[in-house]
C-alpha cells in the first residue's frame, strides 16, 4: 500500500465478502460463463440450480441442485443470480424468495411483463428478500462480492482508492453504469457497492431504496445516479433527494436527444402525465440539489468536484 | 408487437367487446362485395396502417353508395397514407375496412396498460372521449379515471361497475359498459397486451354502447406465448431497415443524423446519441445490439448502418459485460472486409476481453485505413464528430 492510499472501513449495502452465492440456470451458457468470471473475481459461488440436473457438478465443481430449496439447505446460500431464460423467470424468482433467498439478483432479459407484475406482488409476503432486476447487470460490491454480468478489473474497492473518497452507483442501464465506474475508478474513487436496477417498467429496488441505503452508509462520501427518459422514478428519486439525501449527488439522464414518442403511446402519456421526459427528470434532480452531467463522459469529472478532489 | 384494427377487433370480439360487423378488403371487388354483405347503405371505409391520424389525411371515408364504396377503395389501396404520425414518406394501405355508420350521442376512452409506477395493470377511462385523450389529461386530469387492476386476480367484477358508474351509465347501460369493461380487462390479460384500448367507446343516438375502434399491442416479451398474434405482424408497415434489424435481434431506430451508432445497452446508445449531439453532430440511429449478440447479428448491425445514405461517420462504443468486446471486433473487421469501410469508423472499445479485441484491431488496421480507435466516449465522440466534418 503507498502511502497516499488512505484505507476506509469496507463497509457496502446488500452484499459482502461473506456473501454465498448460487446461480440459477448454472449449466446455461450465459450462466456457466458469468458464474466462473463471478468466482474468478472471488464471490463466494457456492453452487447452482438446474431442474434435472441435480447432483451433477458444473465446470467448476460447483453442486448442482434441481431446487433452490435444496440448493439452500445443502449451502447456506443467501444470494442468487437468475440467468433463467425469459419464459421461466418469474417463477424462478419466486422460488428463491420462498426458499429464503435474502437477495435476488435477476439478469435475464425479456420477462413478460404480466409476469413480473405476479412475481412483484408474491414477494409483497417476503419482506426479507430484496430483489434487484431483472434485465440488470446486477449488483457489485468491489473487492468483495460480485453478482451479475459487470467486467470486475473496472472497478476499486474503497481500500484501494488514491483519492481516499468514495461513492455509491445507482443506475438503470447496464453498460452506462460501466461508464460511471471506470470513469470513477480512473480518477481514484473507490466504489462501495454499484447497483444496476434494470430497464424494465416492473422491477425490484429502485432509486429511492438505495438512495436511502447509500445515504445511510457510513462508509459512502457520494452517491451517482444514471436515469433514462420514460417513467416517473428520477422525478420520485428527486423528490427524496431533496427532502432526505445529505451527500453529494451526481447524475445522468440518457435519452435527451431521443425522438418522442417512440417508445411511449398514449396511455404511457397518461400515466406519467408531463413527467418522463429527459428536460422533466433533469429539472427535478437539479432543483433538488443534484449536479445533472450534460454528458456522459463528465460524470467522473463532476463527482471529484463534488467531492472537492484535485484533478 | 403492434397488429392492425380489424385483427384488434377479432381478438376483443373473442373476448366479448360489442362491435359492429365489420369486412377487410385487399382489392376494389372485394371492397364492394364486403360492403353488399353488409347490406347497409351508410358505411365507414378505415385504411388499417400501424398510424393514426387517418380521418385527417382522408384516409376514414363516409360512404353512402356502391360507387363512393369502389371510390374509396381506389383511393386508399396501393397509395401511401401520409399523417402526423407517420413522417413525409408515409405507410402503404395494403387492407381497408368498411363497417355501417353510426349515429353517436357521446364519445368514451378507455383503455388498460402497465403503470410502473404501481406495478400492475390500470385501467384509464374518460366520458370526455373523442378528443386527443393526452389533452384531457393534461388539462382536466379530474376528468381521467384511473382504476390500478388487481396484480393477480386482474379486473374484478366490482372494479367494472365501480367503472360504468363513474362514467355516469345508469340502468342496463351500466351493465353494458361493465361487461365491455370486463371483456377488455379479459383480452388484456389473455394476450399478454401492453396496451388494449378502445377509443372512442360510443353511445349511439338508438342508445346501445359499441366499441368504434380498437387498438391492441402485445408485449414482444411475451411473443413466445403468442404465436397467433405475431403472425398478424404486417411487415410492410415498417421500413426495411427496422425489419431487418429486427429479425437479427437488433434494436434500431433510424433517425435524421449523419453519424451511425453501434453500441451495446440501450441506455449506453441513448448516452452516446446525446454525446454526438453535444460536440454539434446528429445521429443517424440509435441501435442497441444488446447483450447476447452474435457474429452475424454485429455484421448486420454494421450493414444496416452502412446502408443508411445519409451515414458519414460511424461510432462504435461497446463496454463490454455480457458482450464480449472481441466478438465486436472481429464482426467489425469481418464487416469491414465484405462491406468495405469507405467512412471514419471510430471505435471505442471497454470492458469483458478488451485485450483481445485490441489486438484483433490492432492487427487488422491496415486493411482497415479508416478505422481509428478511441481511447474513451468522449474521445471517440471528438473524433468522430472531427471526421465527418472534416469529410463535409
Amino acid at each position: 500500500m503507498t502511502a497516499n492510499v488512505i484505507p476506509l472501513p469496507n463497509m457496502a449495502i446488500l452484499v459482502n465478502a461473506a456473501t454465498r452465492v448460487i446461480c440459477q440456470g448454472i449449466t446455461g451458457s450465459a450462466g456457466a460463463f458469468h458464474t466462473k468470471a463471478c468466482l474468478e473475481y472471488g464471490t463466494k459461488m457456492v453452487g447452482g440450480v438446474t431442474p434435472g440436473k441435480g447432483g451433477t457438478k458444473d465446470a467448476n465443481g460447483l453442486p448442482v441442485f434441481n431446487t433452490v430449496r435444496e440448493a439452500v439447505a445443502s449451502t447456506g446460500a443467501s444470494a442468487t443470480m437468475i440467468f433463467v431464460p425469459p419464459p421461466f423467470s418469474g417463477d424462478a424468482i419466486m422460488e428463491a424468495a420462498d426458499a429464503g433467498i435474502r437477495t435476488v439478483v435477476a439478469i435475464t432479459e425479456g420477462i413478460p411483463v404480466l409476469d413480473m407484475v405476479k412475481a412483484k406482488a408474491f414477494l409483497q409476503a417476503y419482506p426479507d428478500t430484496t430483489l434487484i432486476g431483472p434485465n440488470c447487470p446486477g449488483i457489485i460490491t468491489p473487492g468483495a462480492c460480485k453478482i451479475g454480468i459487470m467486467p470486475g478489473y473496472i472497478h476499486t474497492p474503497p481500500g484501494k482508492a488514491k483519492a481516499g473518497k468514495t461513492v455509491g452507483i445507482i443506475s438503470r442501464s447496464g453498460t452506462l453504469t460501466y461508464e460511471a465506474v471506470w470513469q470513477c475508478t480512473q480518477r481514484g474513487i473507490g466504489q462501495t457497492t454499484c447497483v444496476g436496477i434494470g430497464g424494465d417498467p416492473v422491477k425490484g429496488l429502485n432509486f429511492i431504496e438505495l438512495l436511502r441505503l447509500f445515504n445511510d452508509d457510513p462508509a459512502t462520501d457520494s452517491i451517482i445516479m444514471i436515469g433514462e427518459i420514460g417513467g416517473s422514478d428520477e422525478e420520485a428519486a428527486a423528490r427524496f433527494i431533496q427532502a432526505n439525501v445529505r451527500k453529494p449527488v451526481v447524475a445522468f439522464i440518457a435519452g435527451r436527444t431521443a425522438p418522442p414518442g417512440r417508445r411511449m403511446g398514449h396511455a404511457g402519456a397518461i400515466i406519467s402525465g408531463s413527467e418522463g421526459t429527459a428536460d422533466s427528470k433533469i429539472r427535478a434532480l437539479r432543483e433538488a440539489g443534484a449536479k445533472v452531467c450534460d454528458s456522459p463522459a463528465a460524470l467522473g469529472s463532476a463527482l471529484a468536484a463534488a467531492l472537492g478532489i484535485a484533478g | 408487437m403492434k397488429i392492425h384494427e380489424y385483427q384488434a377487433r377479432e381478438l376483443l370480439t373473442a373476448t366479448g367487446v360489442a362491435f359492429l360487423p365489420s369486412q377487410v378488403a385487399r382489392s376494389i371487388d372485394e371492397a364492394v362485395e364486403g360492403y353488399r354483405k353488409l347490406g347497409i347503405s351508410s358505411c365507414v371505409v378505415k385504411a388499417q396502417v400501424y398510424a393514426g391520424g387517418r380521418g385527417k389525411a382522408g384516409f376514414v371515408k363516409l360512404v353512402k353508395t356502391e360507387q363512393e364504396v369502389r371510390d374509396a377503395a381506389k383511393f386508399m389501396l396501393g397509395n401511401r397514407m401520409v399523417s402526423v404520425q407517420t413522417g413525409p414518406e408515409g405507410v402503404p394501405v395494403t387492407v381497408i375496412m368498411i363497417t355501417p355508420a353510426v349515429e353517436i350521442a357521446k364519445e368514451y376512452y378507455i383503455s388498460i396498460t402497465v403503470d410502473r409506477s404501481k406495478n400492475t395493470a390500470t385501467l384509464i377511462a374518460s366520458a370526455e372521449g373523442g378528443v386527443e385523450i393526452e389533452e384531457v389529461a393534461k388539462k382536466t386530469p379530474e376528468k381521467i379515471i384511473k382504476v390500478p387492476l388487481h396484480p393477480t386476480m386482474g379486473l374484478l367484477p366490482f372494479m367494472a361497475g365501480d367503472i360504468a358508474a363513474r362514467l355516469g351509465f345508469e340502468g342496463a347501460l351500466a351493465r353494458d359498459a361493465a361487461k365491455l369493461v370486463t371483456a377488455l380487462g379479459k383480452a388484456f390479460y389473455k394476450y399478454d397486451a401492453s396496451l388494449a384500448e378502445i377509443n372512442p367507446l360510443v353511445l349511439t343516438k338508438e342508445g346501445k354502447l359499441l366499441a368504434l375502434d380498437a387498438k391492441v399491442n402485445v408485449d414482444d416479451n411475451a411473443s413466445f406465448r403468442h404465436r397467433d398474434v405475431e403472425a398478424m405482424g404486417d411487415e410492410s408497415q415498417e421500413k426495411p431497415l427496422d425489419v431487418r434489424a429486427r429479425k437479427a435481434n437488433l434494436n434500431y431506430i433510424a433517425l435524421d443524423g449523419t453519424i451511425g451508432c453501434l453500441v451495446n445497452g440501450a441506455g449506453l446508445a441513448m448516452a452516446t446519441m446525446d454525446i454526438i449531439k453535444l460536440h454539434g453532430a446528429e445521429p443517424a440511429n440509435f441501435l442497441d445490439v444488446g447483450g447476447s449478440v452474435t457474429a452475424d447479428g454485429a455484421v448486420e448491425a454494421f450493414r444496416i448502418i452502412l446502408s443508411d445514405a445519409k451515414v458519414k461517420g460511424v461510432l462504435v462504443n461497446i463496454f463490454g459485460g455480457i458482450a464480449k468486446c472481441d466478438l465486436i471486433a472481429e464482426a467489425l473487421v469481418q464487416a469491414g472486409q465484405q462491406v468495405g469501410f469507405k467512412l471514419p469508423v471510430v471505435v471505442r472499445l471497454e470492458g469483458t476481453n478488451v485485450q483481445r479485441a485490441r489486438e484483433i484491431l490492432a492487427a487488422a488496421k491496415g486493411a482497415l485505413p479508416t478505422l481509428v480507435i478511441a481511447d474513451d466516449l468522449e474521445d471517440a465522440a471528438r473524433k468522430v464528430v472531427a471526421a465527418v466534418k472534416k469529410a463535409a
